[in-house]
Formats: C-alpha cells, sequence, structure tokens
C-alpha cells in the first residue's frame, strides 16, 4: 500500500472547497437573462381543478410567463415516469397513474404542482403567485397506509381500483405455510416502518437553459444520475434528443436517494426556458422540500419466524402495505419489492421465505429510494423477528442469531440473492468484546439504581449493493442497465483525468477515485482529476446511489486503467527496445526484466503521444482508454451493531450510551472515509428510531413540514461510536470492495428498537420512539414491575 | 417577505410615536421571532420600527437586591454577566439555554417578553420572580403583564424599557425541550423568596405562562421536592401537539417542578 493509494486514509481532496464556501453548487449557478420560476402548489392533498384564472397574475411585475398543466399538454411533454416494472401475482403490471410535470384537472397531494410563473426576480414570481385564483373541488383524501386499499376509501387514480399499485409475491408459499404447520414455536410482530423525509442540506434546484443558435438544452440540476436525468427527460418526456441535450449535476450537497429522480421542477425549468427563450431557475426553499422531495420508507408489515425444537429458522412469512404516495417516482416500484423482499432471509440460513408486497396509492408526497431503500425495512423486520424470537425462546439474542447464521458460502437463498461471501459470526465476536457484552448485566443493576432502565439490542444486518448485473435486474423488471463506465485520460505529461458515470454528492470520489489511480499508474496522487457530473464529459453513467461506486464505478475504472497499463506497456516496449512481455510495470515505472532499462510513466505518456519512437500506424499514438464494467453480482456487505441504552422513565427521554459498529466492508478504498459513512449512516438510522417521523393529518396536511416539528439527529443525540472492520474481501468485482454508504442507515434501527424494548421489558414501542412514546411505554413496564411485585 | 416601511429612530420617544402612527407597525427587537415570520409570509406588517439604535436600553443593573436589565440586553448578555449570575443564578442560567447561540447573540429579553410565546423562557422568571416591566409609560407587575396566547398589557406606542428581578433566595428553572424545536414543552421556574414561594409554568398552558399555585401551597409549608409528592397538575387548559399531549405535559410539569426544587440555590 503506498502512502496515498488503496487502503490509505487520505484526507479529502474536495473539502477544503466545501469547507470554505468555494462550492458551486446548482443555485450559486446564475446564467445571464435568467428568470426564476416559482411553482404554485396545491394546499388540498387531493382535489379537482376546476378552473385556474391567472389573469390578474400574469399582469404583475414582473411577469414573463404563467403556465399550467394545459400548455404541457398542448406542448405535448411527456409525463414523469417510473422506470421498474412490477407485475402482481397475477401477472398484470403494476398501474402506473399518469404523473405530468403540472397537474391536468386534479391535485393529489399537498405540494403538488399546479401552476408555475416565471419572473425576473423570486420575489416577483411568488407575489405573482398569490394572485392566481384556482377553484378547487376538494375531494375527501386517503392518507394511511393500512387504509389505502380499504373499500370505499378515496380513489388517488381511476387506473388503480382499490389505490393498488400491484399485489406482488415472492417465495414458496406452499413450503412456508408447510413449514409453519410444524414449527414448534413461532415469533410473530406487526410493525409500521415510519415515513422518513430525506433532508438533504441543499434543497433541489434547477436551472434550464436553451441555446437557439444550437437547438439545445442545458439543465444544471442537483441529481445523482445526471445521464439517467437525460435520459428519461430525452427519451420519455421528450423534451430534446440526447445529443442536443446536456445535463450538468455540479457540486451536490446531499442526496440519500432523494435526488435520483426525475422531478416535476426541473422538468419544468428546462421545458420554460424554450417557451420564454431565457434561463429559468428554481431552489427549493425548505418546506418545498418537505413537501415535494420524494419520502421514503413508509411500511406497514405483519411478520412471521418459524422455529424448530433445536431452535433453528425453518421459515419466514411476511406481509407488507407499502406506502408510494400519490404518484409513482422513478424508482419507487422496485424499493419495497426487490429491494426489500430479496433481503428478508439477513444473515440466517432460513429455508422457506414467503413475502407479499402490496403498493398503495395514498395523498400524499411520492416515496421512493432514501438511504438503504428497501434493505432497512428489510432489516428492521428481520432484526426485530430475531431478537423476539430469542426472548420468547429464552435465548440469548447473541447466541440466537449465531446457532441460525449461514457459514458456508456461496450461499443461495430462497428469494433470489446468492450471498458470495462473509464471516457473520466473526462481526459478532468482535462486537460483543467491544460492546463489553460481557458485563451488561451489571450496568443494568447500576442503572436501575438509578431508577433508570438500561438495555441493549442487537442488529447483524445484511444488505445488497452494486445492484447489478444489468441482465439480472433487467430480468426483475429494470428499465436500465446498472454498470458503470470510466474513461481514464493520460495527458502528454502524466496527468490524469479520470471521467466516471459515478456522482459524488458527499461521499469523496476526487479523493477514493484519486488514490485507486495514483496507486496504480504510481503517479502522485495530486495529479489525478475526476471529472463527473456532465453529460458533454462523461458519455455515459448511471450514477451513484445503493453505495454502487465503489464496487461498480471503480470496477470500470480498474478495467480501463487495465487498458491503459497494456497500453503504455506497448509504447514503453518501443521506448525500451523490448517486448512488451518483458517489461515489469511497478510503482511507476517499467523495467526490462532483470535489467536497470527503465521508463517512468509520464515519460510514456509523453512518448504516446509525440509517437516518434513508434509507428503510428502500428500502435494508435495517445493513452485513452474507456470501459464499461458490468458486475457479476450484487455485494453484501454485513455486520452486527450493538446500541446499549438508558431511559428515564420519568420523562420518556432515552439516551443511546454506547454504540457498537463492526461491518464487513470487504477491502476499504479509505477508511476514514469509510469510517465517517458508517457514522452518517447510524446518525440517520438513530434519526429513524429515535425521531424522525413525517406526519400528515386526515386531510392530508403535513403536519411535520419544517424543522419546528420534524426532529433530526443532532450531535447531541448521539454517543461517540466504536467502530470495528473485519473483512472478506467481494469475490465479484476486482478491488474486492462491498461498499458502505448505507449500512448505518440498515443496521441501527432495529439495534436501537431491540435495545429500546430490552430495556423496557415489553415490545410495545413503534418508531419513532419519542420521549412521549418511550414515557408511555415505560409507564406500562412500571406497571408490569408492580403486578410482577 | 413582503415588502415595508422601515425605520430607525434614535429615543424610545420616537420609537413609541411610530408605533403609535403606525397601526399595521410591528416593533423590531432581535427579530427571533418576527423575522422569520415575515420571512415566511405568514406576517406582513406595513412598518418595522427598527430599535436597534435604542442605546440607553441596553445594559444590567444590580442595586438593593433587585437586578433590573434594560429591554434591548441580548441573551447572551444575561446569561454571562457575573452580576446577575451572583445575584439569580437560576435567571442566568435561563438565559444560556434560550435557542442556539445564534438566537441568544440577537435575542433580547424585552422582545421576548413583549412576545409572550407560549414556549418562551422568560415569561416564566418574571412570573416566578416576581418582576416589574417597567415601560415608557409605567410599571407593570409580572402578575398583571402576560394576558394570554402572544398577549399582554402593552397599550398601543408602550415599549418595555426594562425588566426588574428582585433577588429570591433560592431559585431553579427546569426545562423540557421540544426534541424538534427545542422550545420548551414544558419549562418550570420556582423561586423562594422569605416565606413566598412562586411556581410558574411555561410552554405547556393554552393561555400562555401560569402560576401553579397548588404546587405554591405544598412549597411554602415545606420546601422540598417530598413536598410535591402526591400533587398533580390537571390536565385541563394544557396543550396537545404531536410531541406532548396534555397528559404527558401534565406529568412533566410535576417531574420539573420536583427537579426545580431539588436544584434550587
Amino acid at each position: 500500500m503506498s502512502a496515498q493509494g488503496v487502503g490509505a486514509s487520505v484526507l479529502r481532496k474536495e473539502d477544503f472547497r466545501f469547507v470554505t464556501g468555494r462550492g458551486r453548487y446548482t443555485d450559486d449557478i446564475n446564467r445571464p437573462g435568467q428568470a426564476h420560476a416559482f411553482f404554485l402548489r396545491s394546499p388540498h392533498a387531493h382535489a379537482t381543478i376546476n378552473r385556474i384564472d391567472h389573469a390578474a397574475a400574469s399582469k404583475m411585475p414582473g411577469v414573463v410567463a404563467i403556465f399550467t398543466g394545459d400548455d404541457i399538454a398542448a406542448d405535448k411533454v411527456g409525463g414523469l415516469i417510473c422506470g421498474w416494472m412490477i407485475h402482481s401475482k397475477d401477472g398484470s403490471p403494476m398501474k402506473a397513474g399518469a404523473h405530468p410535470a403540472l397537474a391536468q384537472g386534479k391535485v393529489r397531494y399537498v405540494g403538488d404542482h399546479v401552476a408555475v410563473v416565471i419572473a425576473d426576480t423570486y420575489a416577483q414570481a411568488r407575489e405573482a403567485a398569490e394572485k392566481i385564483v384556482v377553484d378547487y373541488g376538494v375531494l375527501p383524501a386517503v392518507t394511511d397506509t393500512a387504509d389505502a386499499a380499504r373499500t370505499g376509501a378515496p380513489q388517488v387514480h381511476d387506473i388503480a381500483p382499490n389505490n393498488t399499485v400491484y399485489n406482488w409475491h415472492i417465495g414458496d408459499k406452499g413450503a412456508t405455510d408447510a413449514a409453519f404447520a410444524s414449527a414448534r414455536h413461532v415469533a410473530k410482530i406487526d410493525l409500521v416502518n415510519n415515513r422518513l423525509v430525506p433532508n438533504a442540506m441543499e434543497p433541489r434546484a434547477a436551472v434550464g437553459e436553451y441555446d437557439d443558435a444550437s437547438d439545445g438544452l442545458v439543465l444544471y440540476t442537483t441529481s445523482q444520475n445526471p445521464h439517467v436525468a437525460r435520459l428519461v427527460l430525452s427519451a420519455f418526456i421528450g423534451l430534446a434528443p440526447e445529443h442536443r441535450f446536456r445535463v450538468i449535476a455540479p457540486d451536490v450537497g446531499g442526496g440519500f436517494g432523494s435526488k435520483i429522480f426525475i422531478y416535476a421542477e426541473e422538468t419544468v425549468c428546462v421545458w420554460a426556458a424554450r417557451k420564454v427563450r431565457r434561463p429559468v431557475k428554481w431552489t427549493a426553499d425548505r418546506t418545498e422540500a418537505f413537501l415535494s422531495d420524494a419520502h421514503g420508507r413508509d411500511h406497514v408489515t405483519h411478520g412471521e419466524l418459524a422455529l424448530d425444537a433445536a431452535g433453528k429458522i425453518t421459515a419466514m412469512r411476511v406481509r407488507t402495505t407499502a406506502n408510494l404516495g400519490a404518484y409513482l417516482s422513478t424508482f419507487s416500484s422496485c424499493v419495497p419489492t426487490y429491494l426489500y423482499a430479496l433481503l428478508l432471509s439477513g444473515q440466517y440460513n432460513i429455508p422457506n421465505i414467503y413475502a407479499e408486497v402490496d403498493a398503495v396509492y395514498t395523498n400524499t408526497a411520492p416515496v421512493d429510494a432514501y438511504r438503504g431503500a428497501g434493505r432497512p425495512e428489510a432489516s428492521f423486520l428481520v432484526e426485530r423477528l430475531m431478537e423476539i424470537a430469542a426472548r420468547e425462546t429464552g435465548k440469548d439474542p447473541a447466541e440466537f442469531r449465531r446457532a441460525n447464521f449461514i457459514t458456508a458460502f456461496p450461499h443461495q437463498t430462497p428469494v433470489i440473492l446468492a450471498y458470495d461471501a462473509g464471516n457473520f459470526a466473526a462481526s459478532l465476536d468482535s462486537a460483543l468484546k467491544l460492546a463489553d457484552y460481557a458485563n451488561i448485566g451489571k450496568r443494568k443493576a447500576a442503572s436501575a439504581a438509578q431508577g433508570k432502565l438500561r438495555g441493549i439490542g442487537f442488529s447483524a444486518y445484511i444488505e445488497a449493493c452494486g445492484i447489478a448485473p444489468s441482465a439480472a435486474v433487467g430480468s426483475l423488471g429494470a428499465g436500465v442497465g446498472l454498470w458503470e463506465s470510466a474513461e481514464v485520460r493520460v495527458n502528454p505529461i502524466g496527468t490524469v483525468e479520470i471521467l466516471t458515470g459515478s456522482h459524488s454528492h458527499g461521499q469523496g470520489h476526487e479523493t477514493t477515485f484519486a488514490q485507486l489511480v495514483s496507486g496504480r499508474l504510481g503517479i502522485p496522487f495530486e495529479n489525478v482529476s475526476i471529472v463527473h457530473g456532465d453529460t458533454d464529459k462523461v458519455q455515459m453513467g448511471m450514477g451513484t446511489y445503493g453505495s454502487r461506486s465503489g464496487a461498480v464505478g471503480m470496477s470500470a475504472i480498474v478495467k480501463a486503467l487495465d487498458k491503459i497499463e497494456a497500453k503504455a506497456r506497448k509504447v514503453a516496449g518501443h521506448c525500451l527496445e523490448a517486448s512488451p512481455d518483458d517489461i515489469e510495470f511497478r510503482d511507476g515505472k517499467f523495467t526490462v526484466k532483470g535489467t536497470d532499462k527503465s521508463i517512468d510513466f509520464p515519460s510514456v505518456a509523453l512518448q504516446a503521444y509525440i509517437a516518434h519512437k513508434f509507428n503510428g500506424q502500428d500502435l494508435e499514438p495517445g493513452l485513452k482508454e474507456s470501459a464499461f464494467w458490468d458486475p457479476t453480482n450484487f455485494t453484501f456487505p454485513a455486520g452486527v451493531h450493538i446500541c446499549e441504552v438508558e431511559v428515564d422513565p420519568a420523562t420518556g427521554v432515552t439516551t443511546i450510551e454506547k454504540w457498537t459498529a463492526v461491518d464487513d466492508f470487504g477491502n476499504l478504498v479509505n477508511p476514514m472515509i469509510v469510517e465517517g459513512q458508517v457514522h452518517g449512516g447510524i446518525a440517520q438510522g438513530v434519526g429513524q428510531a429515535l425521531f424522525e417521523g413525517a406526519v400528515y393529518n386526515t386531510d392530508g396536511q403535513l403536519v411535520t413540514a419544517s424543522f419546528m416539528d420534524y426532529q433530526m439527529p443532532r450531535a447531541d443525540n448521539l454517543p461517540f461510536y466504536d467502530v470495528g472492520t473485519t473483512n472478506t474481501p467481494c469475490p465479484s468485482n476486482p478491488l474486492g470492495i462491498k461498499g458502505c454508504g448505507e449500512a448505518g442507515a440498515i443496521a441501527a434501527p432495529p439495534a436501537v428498537i431491540n435495545a429500546l424494548t430490552d430495556a423496557l421489558g415489553h415490545e410495545d414501542i413503534a418508531m419513532p420512539a419519542s420521549p412521549l412514546a418511550v414515557w408511555r411505554a415505560a409507564r406500562k413496564t412500571m406497571a408490569m414491575k408492580t403486578a410482577a411485585e | 417577505m413582503y415588502a415595508f416601511n422601515y425605520h430607525k429612530p434614535a429615543t424610545v420617544a420616537d420609537a413609541a410615536a411610530l408605533a403609535s402612527q403606525h397601526a399595521d407597525g410591528k416593533l423590531l427587537a432581535g427579530g427571533m421571532t418576527l423575522l422569520p415570520t415575515m420571512k415566511q409570509r405568514l406576517a406582513q406588517p406595513s412598518d418595522i420600527i427598527d430599535m436597534g439604535k435604542l442605546n440607553d436600553l441596553k445594559g444590567i443593573e444590580v442595586k438593593d437586591g433587585v437586578v433590573t436589565i434594560k429591554a434591548m440586553t441580548r441573551h447572551v448578555t444575561v446569561a454571562t454577566s457575573a452580576e446577575v449570575r451572583k445575584a439569580i443564578p437560576a435567571l442566568a442560567e435561563l438565559a444560556g439555554g434560550i435557542g442556539d447561540p445564534a438566537v441568544r447573540n440577537r435575542g433580547t429579553i424585552g422582545g421576548s417578553v413583549a412576545n409572550n410565546d407560549p414556549a418562551a423562557d422568560y415569561p416564566a422568571a418574571c412570573l416566578a420572580l416576581g418582576a416589574t416591566i417597567h415601560t415608557n409609560k409605567r410599571a407593570i407587575a409580572a402578575d398583571d403583564f402576560f394576558t394570554g396566547l402572544f398577549e399582554t398589557a402593552l397599550g398601543e406606542g408602550e415599549i418595555i424599557t426594562s425588566i426588574s428581578f428582585p433577588a429570591p433566595d433560592k431559585a431553579n428553572y427546569q426545562k423540557f425541550r421540544n426534541p424538534a424545536s427545542r422550545y420548551a414543552i414544558v419549562g418550570v421556574f420556582v423561586a423562594k423568596k422569605g416565606g413566598d414561594v412562586r411556581v410558574a409554568v411555561t410552554g405547556a398552558g393554552d393561555s400562555g405562562v401560569f402560576r401553579q399555585k397548588d404546587f405554591e401551597a405544598a412549597l411554602k409549608a415545606n420546601f422540598a421536592v417530598a413536598a410535591l409528592d402526591g400533587k398533580h397538575q390537571p390536565e385541563k387548559g394544557l396543550n396537545s401537539d404531536i410531541h406532548a399531549d396534555a397528559e404527558y405535559r401534565a406529568h412533566l410539569i410535576g417531574v420539573m417542578a420536583k427537579r426545580a426544587v431539588a436544584a434550587a440555590k
């Protein structure tokens, strides 16, 4: 390992820019002649639009244009799409309701887009929007996940009777039911996986621009995958063909999934820019972010686990209703199906699994992938059931898990996935030691002496990252392939530009990707730059989500670097007058084996471009290679998190006293960045468990539409973490890496709730376990204690 | 934000005159409530009368056992004042626990008291310490000042100039924060002075800050945590929201009152 190569905790290149205010985000981009957009949003969760009168608004100062759904329809702008087809049990395709960028005839959630006002300034646009008169016919709303499919519930889309998007299932029902019929013990749970608001630090923004000389469009946008945005806006929404459409995602301040999707606002900005022949800019305020960013989670689930007499799991049975909101967002349909049910085997040998998932429409913001996307929901269910099963059968929760661990790899689960590698017991052993599990009894007694309740909770999670191979996801309904691209451009003086289809919005690719190249080519880290987020520079790419940039994006770079090395070896052969086969490449130097004849990499680069030492007809001049990498399997990060909490029964306040995380991410590129990802993921997972919950009232108003009511985790809510890693290299990619971006958010919620239920002595607590909820639960605990005495 | 006329008077008299002239105008002190409200277009004052130049409304004086804090004094100044810390440590601690550092560096005691937000901290201190609110027109006892949600005894053109707090023998303020906003869900200020004990509750009442006279009577008889055993705050008249229902608030009032008694100094 070199000081700055793979495996080194190199400080992040991009941080100086970010922490000194030099980042260049979409809202920092201002184009000459730019106008501003303000979206008039529906104040009603469900209503017909009988009439929109914007005559007075159009006369307000500075107004350039006002557009409504009629204008979108007249221009034949396509609706927003959902790019993953799910089929119901009966073989019928999912019921995708039309999703126009500006509402046509009906609004379906508070925040839905009714009209856009374009004016010289944002203030003028907003002012004018207040003068638009909309005649709404208010309809009853449906917001409750469990209630949406009820007969007689308000219908969100005519195309979807009973608000049902699909009734999907996976697994062998007959074998699973049979295993339950002969089970010695069945553990059961009913749970709600609470709806979350992503809350990236940077709100969404877009600047659309039209160049009438080239009849081309440019869109600057807060995207995790600008190429996919261009593909959708071009091929499906039909704004312009791809070769005349440039999408740029500059610095992006966090996404957590919410910036994967193609939204109405960027569609309208770029469409309107051509209409008004001026650049059109929009930046969400925080309230708009709460109302209109795709939310996460929102499941209602019943789960059961069957055990035999020896305490081995024989089967799992799951029934989930997933709320997808008012419209199908870009990848929403795959989240509660393939990203969820495929993970139900957890780290355990479960011979039979059967899961049914009903997806429903409601009059709420669309729900789509959010950090972990389906896998946190699976992990929460599996790990809650494991904890309950251990408690009900009187087994130690750690040892009950160990007894059911998968120990031989590869392992074919009954839900499609084949785990390629892992060592679950190693993570458990390490975590038990770090958590000082042996002395938990003493710590519980010490808390009890203070009138407090202490508990410990386990979470042995597994996730599937990389999200590929393309043919495999295609067979499951994906509309795209999930490979990644890379181009390595070596300049004549030996510096390197890496063009990648991955996109960094906090992950630190400028650092980690440069580490890979620096180590491989033996050139200084500073001599490598990373180019991403611009469809005019990077030809095509699939972007960053699902912890895929390391496992997939870097693998593409490795493949391109292989080609660079092969070509450079030929050039070096000519320079050194030796056969390429007789040349070895090490530490940035090409050497004729067994001699001291050598040439360094920058010199080879120069020779490749001046092409004096070889015949340019036999060997092409230049040193530039590209590659597409399509993985052979998903990757399977896994680990054990242990949370220890103390509850004050007098107030319901839960304090996290100790957190142990031992993760197996395979090989690590930059351990410091990995640890940062773990920290952030745990914070978000703790947020889901204790603090965060999007609440709609029965009228469909978002009660938690600001930070006054929606509690984000803060530094003083969190402990210092004890973080460890184990390492079983991933066999499915050349670097042996698995991905770490979502692990904490997947692992944390069950660890917290298992700790809390251990402290409380009963299972009656839901997420978010707010002080109010915990106080009520603790009263039950105290009553149980009194009854026992 | 909607457009408004801006004034920055140099004297309290000028500020009062402007406030009287513009019925839909607003006095701007620290702006910690007014400005966010305006930014969200929830308030549309015709005129803003900025009190930032009224330098004679800044400062703290302790004399004859009375702490007098002028209206435009920032929370951070109260929190870090050695004199306040010595005379009424509970008051300095309360000021140091308002909002966050940014709020404490802008927000003022006069603004907080005049606004009478039902979740604000200072009103509890005013009631429990038996403060007097001085205006450009008169002196008002705290007991007569807070008249309802965001309502006070202040008349048109009346501006708070200072607030004086008689130092108690012992006092303490305990706040249970809303986990999201971190405003008080329940804040209880307990103060003992001679034979008198006052218990003021903020954050919980549907008419704003109030005195818990049942607790006061018990503590007058015996200023000890045990005196509150078996004393319950009724739920009636308490707020309910997604973070705390009335039952929880009532319970927390008892818990916070006991903790305040235990910590009083």
